[in-house]
């Protein structure tokens, strides 16, 4: 299959103001319908990463090119080109409560497409169809502060799915959910591969490389990647999980006796 | 006890702002002012506030007065609590404010009754209490005019809140050529709101889950002090976060609003009510 790249990154580091780096000489590439995990421990900079990749940040040093165009200040400046960019790119944020900014259901899902300029009676079809698709059209005159955490990310996916972006940036998109939703969200991942879409998901959850991600990159914690290739190969080396603080030793009952081993929580 | 009083304080006024801004109970009832597009029933009520405030008799403000009372009917607004929440604050200070104007010492006039009466007149300075004080028809009537004026207008808005959820009330100020982008500011300062309002109620739920007996006011000031801290800090980092989301999502600085009103018989006429009362009142004033 020919490869086509989405995303380029070479020699990137970023840094905030007032810390050291977050991250540092990641070269990465993903091409056009990948599902890449980016694997990492808190801190390491897996959601600095997704806000550069979102057009957000711009990288300290190094380059990062998106549909053959590089992406920097000056690129996001332009209007044109910064709307047609988010049509194609959508960041799903870990934080639901950041994301869900407006007072209603419904305004948030009609947010992204009214901002870029759709119909008012073409953003009411594809808030329709995205809550709908999502199961959750019951929801739209519901105010975020009543929902369930679970609920929150579906608005949260619902409010991206209305844009239909080419490519799916999600951060931490398992987390603070229970079990159901959390596999529901491993499902929606699959789909949207399914659909074609490319995906890049941000987490410290290893069951969603095991089951929705073809290829990882593994985030040290000294903001450089440690490790990449494909997810099986990174999930069975268990020296890398261990030094990116993505498993630990673990101690529990085992009939009458505590004993301790490394933990795998995806099998 | 300072730190349970002021603990205390913090959570009423958390629920206070709670139950008044986000209760929607009544603005989901299926009554009449519910049916109305929110931009025709602000303006319409905004019509007989300014109707209401240039009325100088008191018929025609009993009259609105009792106009307001059948809208809560009709809106499935209980009436005992409808008069309770006007009543009880607002027209009550009104009337103690208005009270000494009843007295022919400020208000000369035909005697209602007589309250008491002097051996002789009376001199303070600049002031002459006569020798008998009553109760003047011109201070009663004064007194009445300003007080059912203020329980009118109290009762309007209040009909408009309880009808009215906040976010639709928000949008509908695009009728009063209100920008859009202060609308967003607003819609987005009513969303956080909750947000914060729970941090409050964590941050004291979490102090008195650690807390073993009393600690001084001065203490719980400090608290309280730092706990502020940590919401500014809190605040400013998620409104970053949020302006993030925004940009993420297309955002350019120039808001597009969705408004999902739609005009209908009813609000035709709620318009024709409003008018006709305009226009009567414009003929019979």
């Amino acid at each position: 299959m020919e490869k086509n790249p989405v995303f380029e990154i070479s020699k990137l580091s970023y840094r905030y103001a007032d810390s050291d780096s977050a991250l540092k000489s990641i070269n990465m590439v993903i091409n056009k319908g990948e599902s890449v995990a980016v694997l990492g421990a808190n801190g390491s900079g897996k959601s600095t990463l997704l806000k550069l990749l979102d057009g957000l940040y711009f990288p300290t040093e190094g380059q990062i090119r998106a549909f053959n165009t590089i992406i920097d200040e000056s690129t996001m400046k332009d209007k044109k080109f910064a709307r047609e960019f988010h049509t194609r790119v959508g960041l799903v944020f870990q934080d639901p409560d950041v994301q869900l900014f407006l007072p209603t259901v419904w305004d948030e899902v009609a947010f992204a497409p009214l901002q870029l300029g759709m119909s008012k009676s073409l953003v009411t079809e594809k808030a329709s169809t995205s809550l709908e698709m999502l199961g959750i059209y019951e929801l739209k005159d519901r105010t975020p502060y009543h929902l369930s955490e679970g609920e929150k990310k579906k608005v949260a996916l619902a409010s991206i799915l209305a844009l239909d972006p080419e490519v799916w940036l999600l951060d931490e998109p398992t987390s603070s959910l229970d079990p159901r939703t959390q596999g529901w969200i491993i499902d929606f991942i699959l789909e949207l591969s399914e659909k074609g879409k490319t995906v890049v998901t941000a987490t410290h959850d290893l069951e969603i490389p095991y089951v929705a991600a073809r290829s990882c990159y593994v985030l040290g914690q000294d903001h450089e990647i440690m490790a990449s290739g494909p997810s099986r190969g990174i999930l069975d080396d268990q020296h890398v999980l261990a030094e990116a603080n993505l498993i630990h030793r673990h101690r529990h009952f085992h009939k009458n006796m505590i004993h301790t081993h490394i933990h795998r929580h995806w099998d | 006890m300072g730190n349970d009083f002021i603990a205390k304080t913090m959570a009423e006024t958390t629920r206070a702002i709670e139950r008044s801004i986000f209760a929607s109970t009544f603005a989901r009832k299926n009554g009449f002012l519910q049916h109305l597009d929110p931009r025709v029933k602000l303006a319409g009520v905004l019509c007989l506030l300014i109707i209401t405030g240039l009325s100088a008799t008191v018929e025609i403000l009993a009259m609105l007065y009792l106009m307001t009372l059948l809208l809560a009917v009709a809106s499935r607004v209980p009436l005992g609590f409808f008069m309770k929440r006007v009543w009880i604050f607002i027209p009550l200070f009104t009337a103690m404010i208005v009270l000494p104007s009843v007295f022919n010492v400020v208000t000369p006039g035909r005697p209602l009754f007589t309250v008491i009466t002097f051996s002789s007149p009376h001199s303070f300075g600049p002031f002459n209490i006569p020798k008998t004080i009553t109760v003047t028809v011109q201070g009663v009537m004064g007194a009445s005019i300003l007080v059912l004026r203020v329980a009118t207008s109290v009762s309007l808005a209040v009909l408009l809140v309880l009808t009215t959820e906040w976010i639709r009330l928000l949008k509908a100020m695009s009728v009063l050529r209100v920008p859009e982008m202060v609308i967003l500011v607003l819609a987005m300062t009513y969303r956080y709101i909750h947000l914060f309002l729970r941090m409050v109620e964590a941050m004291l739920l979490a102090r008195k889950s650690r807390q073993i007996g009393d600690s001084s006011v001065k203490e719980a000031h400090g608290w309280i002090a730092s706990r502020l801290g940590v919401l500014v800090g809190k605040s400013y980092s998620l409104s970053s976060e949020v302006h993030l989301a925004m940009l993420s999502r297309g955002w350019s600085g120039n808001p597009r609003l969705m408004e999902d009103f739609s005009f209908g018989r009813l609000d035709w006429l709620w318009a024709a009510f409003t008018m006709g009362i305009v226009i009567l009142w414009i003929t019979f004033r």
